[in-house]
């Protein structure tokens, strides 16, 4: 292989595009790692303390995406002080210094203030696409500037930011010129949006296929978008909250007849129960579906629904839905690979969702590999046959409310029921346990989870041999969160 | 058995919490959870909202560090910091439409026979049948009278009653007051003459 010239293994190497595999190729000889690393432009670092802006520009020169880590994902729950860090600032100082052509940042749980996208929208002439996930620090008028400035800009993708609204005039800041708009994503923001520069903007974006609105768009404002936007794969509602029988939502079906393309359904952020029935037209085509922050939407009117999503690969859902509209789902829904249950409210929790609705879904969706669960209760008998029903788990996260819960019919820990998990999921990459358990869960993920990659423990085990069995056991673990678990911490 | 009480070691235990957080999880891990199949389905409340005071004291027990996590429901408020594992966007946004939930009120128009027009209450705003009866009184200039399960209303002119959810006419007084607030949508206050049927006892 040393005998070909650079430019042939760099040719090769692009089709290489797996962060880990493009890891791989260059340390294999140093010509390569030379090659790989003048030629990645797709650059993941995991962690942003993990190593310097400067030797990230040093090493990739021709970087033109990065993808940034900060906080853990511990901080998603308020178990990370506040003040831990992950500013993305010096990362973009360096890059804009050294003048890199950064088209793609995406960032997550980091903190990203107004001055830093101000310099974002004016140091990189090429800037394409900018994705915050859970991230703060910043307000519209941050956006207002990457707006006004990005005048290639593809993708504005906000998801579940905290961010500070200081009233709509972000949207209006598109200048005309700006037509080059594929995704945009502002269902985090919390106040009124310009609604008619909202509309001129779809107007003008010819390549618009992702649209995902806040709360302030109302039905109307929504029906007119759409009748502009009719080649939309994904589509964000926002607010959903009309008479049935008026003139507008005639108008909504009229436009959702159109709208042929649409794969994935988002929003209902304020809704209506009984406003549905329009949305039956786009279920039958619909991948993807997340109504998780639609408290609004339960019982018959979530059933009829659901009921029409025969393709559905992905739902994310709230508890209301009950046991009973998990049957439901695993009656129709038999592409289903990934659902997600969340509480509708968090401290109390829901009754309606139990272990009954987890055994369901085992049953009637064989493809069903990706699972979060937040449940009242578990059993081990319903996990035992969970993992005789779906040896094809890959990721399996189960939040029983009560943290400390035993099997819900028998008081025994959820050992053996987890136990029968790992055994039977060969294949299971990331886990999730609560309830009660002790070091004998372990033993059995010690011994039985070799793909292992990450786990996540809370109140679990009794001594440091829980955490042996696990550290000895499971060769392929990158990452170990855990909390409030009476090990003895000098095992570490 | 983990925690010997001398060693302390409960004290110097790393953890994630914040500092001076306590969290609910027990270190008896040993003793039988007595009480597996409890649901956290609310009690029904009573009329004298006893209810509430019942629920504060379930909660104010399971804080007892004698009492285990496992056996009683959660705390209403939780005290465990970062569970349930949520993102806190999500924690915050299903707070903020609970509160709003509970702030928006709860209209329903009250009518009385003989009346030219219809008035407006928020049965949010009171505690519960007593008050209510009170301002129905009030408004429309009335007298109600003694109730009793059996009888209904004794001795008055007037009986008010409540269409439910169901579309049936009921007497007031008779559910508990959470439930009626939930299933009331609209009042009106009869003539006794006319309500004769609606108290009678089963």
């Amino acid at each position: 292989m040393n005998y070909f010239p650079d430019e042939v293994l760099e040719h090769i190497f692009d089709f290489v595009t797996s962060q880990r595999d493009r890891n791989s190729v260059s340390q294999v000889c140093k010509p390569w790692y030379k090659i790989e690393s003048s030629s990645r432009q797709k650059v993941f670092v995991g962690n942003c303390y993990a190593i310097s802006p400067e030797r990230v520009i040093e090493r990739f020169p021709g970087l033109k995406s990065i993808t940034l880590k900060g906080k853990p994902h511990f901080a998603d729950f308020n178990l990370v002080p506040p003040d831990w860090g992950g500013f993305v600032y010096p990362w973009i100082e360096a890059f804009a210094r050294n003048n890199m052509g950064l088209e793609e940042l995406k960032l997550k749980r980091m903190i990203i203030s107004d001055e830093c996208l101000e310099l974002i929208s004016r140091s990189f002439a090429n800037f394409k696409s900018l994705v915050l996930v859970s991230c703060e620090g910043f307000s519209t008028d941050g956006l207002a500037a990457i707006a006004s400035n990005c005048s290639f800009l593809r993708e504005l993708d906000l998801q579940e930011n905290d961010v500070e609204d200081h009233r709509g005039h972000w949207l209006s800041c598109f200048p005309d010129t700006c037509t080059s708009l594929v995704s945009l994503n502002f269902a985090c923001l919390k106040g009124d949006v310009n609604l008619a520069a909202l509309e001129r903007l779809v107007a003008r974006s010819p390549n618009l296929r992702s649209l995902r609105l806040n709360h302030a768009v109302p039905l109307d404002i929504l029906q007119k978008i759409l009748m502009r936007a009719p080649h939309l794969v994904d589509l964000g509602v926002g607010s959903y909250v009309h008479d049935p029988d008026s003139e507008t939502y005639n108008k909504l079906v009229t436009a959702l007849q159109k709208c042929k393309s649409v794969r994935s359904l988002s929003g209902f952020l304020e809704a209506a129960p009984q406003c549905l029935s329009a949305f039956h037209l786009i279920c039958p085509n619909l991948t993807s579906l997340n109504l998780s922050y639609a408290p609004g939407i339960h019982g018959t009117e979530l059933r009829k629904l659901i009921r029409h999503c025969r393709k559905l690969q992905r739902l994310w859902i709230l508890d209301c839905i009950g046991d009973e509209g998990l049957e439901v789902v695993a009656s129709s829904c038999k592409d289903l690979q990934e659902i997600r249950v969340f509480p509708s409210d968090p401290f109390v929790g829901n009754a309606a969702v139990t272990e009954v609705g987890l055994v369901a879904l085992s049953s009637g969706c064989p493809k069903l590999h990706s699972i979060l669960y937040f449940c009242q209760q578990m059993t081990n008998a319903a996990l035992i046959t969970v993992a005789k029903n779906r040896p094809n788990f890959t990721r399996f996260r189960l939040c029983i409310l009560d943290p400390t819960k035993p099997d819900a019919v028998t008081n025994q820990p959820l050992d053996e029921g987890f136990g029968a998990i790992v055994h039977s999921c060969k294949g299971l990459r990331r886990l999730s346990m609560s309830g009660r358990l002790t070091d004998r869960v372990f033993l059995y993920i010690g011994m039985y989870a070799e793909q292992l990659e990450m786990i996540s423990i809370a109140f679990a085990g009794d001594t440091d041999e829980g955490m042996q069995y696990l550290l000895n056991g499971c060769k392929k673990l990158r990452k170990l969160e855990i909390r409030d678990c009476p090990l003895a911490m000098q095992r570490f | 058995m983990v925690y010997e009480r001398d060693l302390n070691l409960e004290a110097t235990e790393l953890r994630l919490g914040l500092p001076g957080t306590v969290t609910e999880q027990s270190s008896e891990k040993q003793k039988p959870n007595s009480n597996a199949t409890k649901s956290n389905k609310r009690s029904l409340p009573d009329m004298n909202g006893e209810s509430e005071v019942r629920r504060e004291n379930s909660s104010v027990s399971s804080n007892d560090k004698k009492s285990h996590s496992q056996e009683t429901a959660p705390p209403i408020k939780t005290q465990v910091v970062g569970w349930p594992p949520i993102r806190s966007y999500r924690k915050n946004s299903l707070q903020a439409k609970k509160l709003e939930a509970e702030a928006a009120g709860l209209f329903v128009k009250v009518s009385m026979d003989g009346a030219p027009y219809l008035r407006k209450i928020d049965l949010k705003v009171y505690k519960g049948y007593p008050e209510l009866l009170e301002v129905l009184e009030e408004m429309f200039k009335f007298k109600v009278g003694e109730y009793s399960e059996r009888e209904g209303y004794n001795g008055s002119e007037h009986v008010p009653t409540y269409e439910d959810k169901d579309g049936d006419w009921m007497l007031v007084g008779d559910v508990p007051w959470e439930m009626f607030i939930n299933s009331c949508k609209r009042l009106r206050i009869m003539k006794e003459s006319e309500a004769r049927g609606l108290g009678c006892a089963v």
